[in-house]
C-alpha cells in the first residue's frame, strides 16, 4: 500500500492529529501531551501581554522546542477587522502564513459567523495567508470558503469544548462526499472513539484540545487519541463492510455437526 | 524630549508617555519597565503595526496600544 500522508497547503505530514496547547495544568504537561500525541501541528493563540503571569516566555520556549509546525488561531475574534489584524500579528510573530481562522458569531455556542468568515478568508488569502477556516458543517458555507481560496476546510464536530462528538453525521458525510480537499474535524471531539469515527468516515485529520487537556491524565489521553486516529484511518483505507439488516453467519453452515439430529 | 506628557492605553491600562513618543520608543520603555516581554506583536487603535513601521508610528493622547504575546490556544 502506498504511503499515506496528510498534505496541507503543499506540506506533508505523517500525523493526522492536530493538538491545541491551551488548558493544561502547566507548560510542561502541554509539551508531554504533544509528544505523546505524536502530532506535527499544534495550535496556539495571541493575547494581551501580562508579564505578571510569569510563564509567557517559558511557554514560548517550550513551544519552539516541540519542533511542531505552528498553526496560530484568531480565537475570540468577532469581526473581520479583528480577525484580519490578529492574523497579521500572528504572521509577524510566528513567521508563518498559516492561520486557523476563527470569527465567532455567537457567545453561547461559539458558532462561527459564516458571512464574516468568508469575507475574512477572502481578505487574508488576498494578503498571502494560507487560511484554515474553523467553520460549521454547512455545505454552502464550505463551497464559499473554497471559492474564496481556502485549500483546507475545518468544520466543527460539535461546539468548542462540548465533547459531544460528531453531532450532524449527515452534514459531515455530505461534506466528505462533496469536497476532495483536506477536511479536518475541528472542535467538539470528546473521546478517542469519536475521533476514530471521524477518520473512518474519511476525514483527513482531527483537531482538538479540551478532550486531552481536561482528561484526568492528559498525556495518556493524547496517546489514546493518537492510536484512535491511526486505527480510524487504517479502517477507512481498508474499507468498512456495509451494514446489513439481517444476520449472516460468519462460520460456515455446511458441515455443521449435529444438524437436525434431534428430529 | 519635551516634559509634556500624553496618556495612552497599553492593553487597556492608562500609561503616561512623553509627548512626541513613537511606538518604537514606547515599546522599548515598556520592555525596560518590564510591562511587556521580548516576544510580541503590536497594534494601535485596532490596526496591526508591523515592526518596520514602529519608528514612523507617532503616538497621540488616547491611543490604544495592544501588545500581544503567544499563549496556549485550541
Amino acid at each position: 500500500m502506498k504511503e499515506d500522508h496528510l498534505t496541507l497547503y503543499g506540506e506533508t505530514f505523517s500525523s493526522r492529529f492536530l493538538l491545541g496547547t491551551a488548558l493544561y495544568e502547566s507548560p510542561q504537561q502541554m509539551c508531554d501531551a504533544v509528544a505523546a500525541a505524536r502530532c506535527e501541528i499544534i495550535t496556539l493563540g495571541l493575547r494581551r501581554q501580562n508579564p505578571a503571569a510569569g510563564d509567557g516566555e517559558r511557554f514560548w520556549q517550550l513551544i519552539q522546542q516541540t519542533g511542531c509546525r505552528l498553526l496560530p488561531n484568531t480565537a475570540g475574534c468577532k469581526s473581520v477587522k479583528e480577525a484580519v489584524n490578529l492574523a497579521q500579528m500572528s504572521r509577524e510573530l510566528f513567521s508563518t502564513e498559516w492561520i486557523k481562522l476563527e470569527v465567532i458569531g455567537d457567545d453561547y455556542n461559539l458558532q462561527p459567523d459564516p458571512f464574516a468568515l468568508v469575507e475574512a478568508s477572502r481578505e487574508l488569502i488576498g494578503q498571502g495567508f494560507k487560511v484554515l477556516p474553523y467553520c460549521t458543517d454547512d455545505l454552502i458555507l464550505c463551497q464559499r470558503l473554497r471559492e474564496a481560496g481556502c485549500e483546507v476546510l475545518m468544520p466543527w464536530g460539535a461546539p468548542i469544548g462540548t465533547g459531544r462528538g460528531l453531532l450532524n453525521r449527515y452534514a459531515l458525510k455530505t461534506l466528505r462526499e462533496r469536497f476532495d480537499c483536506p477536511v479536518i474535524i475541528d472542535a467538539g471531539i470528546g473521546a478517542p472513539s469519536q475521533a476514530c469515527e471521524a477518520m473512518e468516515m474519511g476525514f483527513d485529520a482531527v483537531l482538538l484540545n479540551t478532550a486531552v487537556a481536561k482528561a484526568q491524565n492528559p498525556v495518556l489521553m493524547a496517546a489514546s487519541f493518537a492510536n484512535a486516529l491511526v486505527a480510524g484511518r487504517q479502517a477507512y483505507r481498508a474499507g468498512l463492510m456495509q451494514a446489513r439488516q439481517t444476520a449472516s453467519p460468519s462460520t460456515p453452515t455446511i458441515g455443521q455437526p449435529f444438524w437436525h439430529q434431534n428430529k | 524630549m519635551s516634559k509634556r506628557t500624553i496618556e495612552v492605553f497599553l492593553n487597556a491600562e492608562p500609561v503616561q508617555l512623553p509627548h512626541n513618543t513613537n511606538l518604537s520608543s514606547a515599546l522599548a520603555l515598556w520592555i525596560d519597565e518590564q510591562r511587556i516581554g521580548e516576544q510580541f506583536a503590536a497594534a494601535v487603535n485596532g490596526e496591526f503595526i508591523p515592526r518596520s513601521a514602529y519608528d514612523d508610528c507617532l503616538l497621540g493622547s488616547g491611543d490604544m496600544v495592544d501588545v500581544v504575546t503567544p499563549v496556549g490556544g485550541g
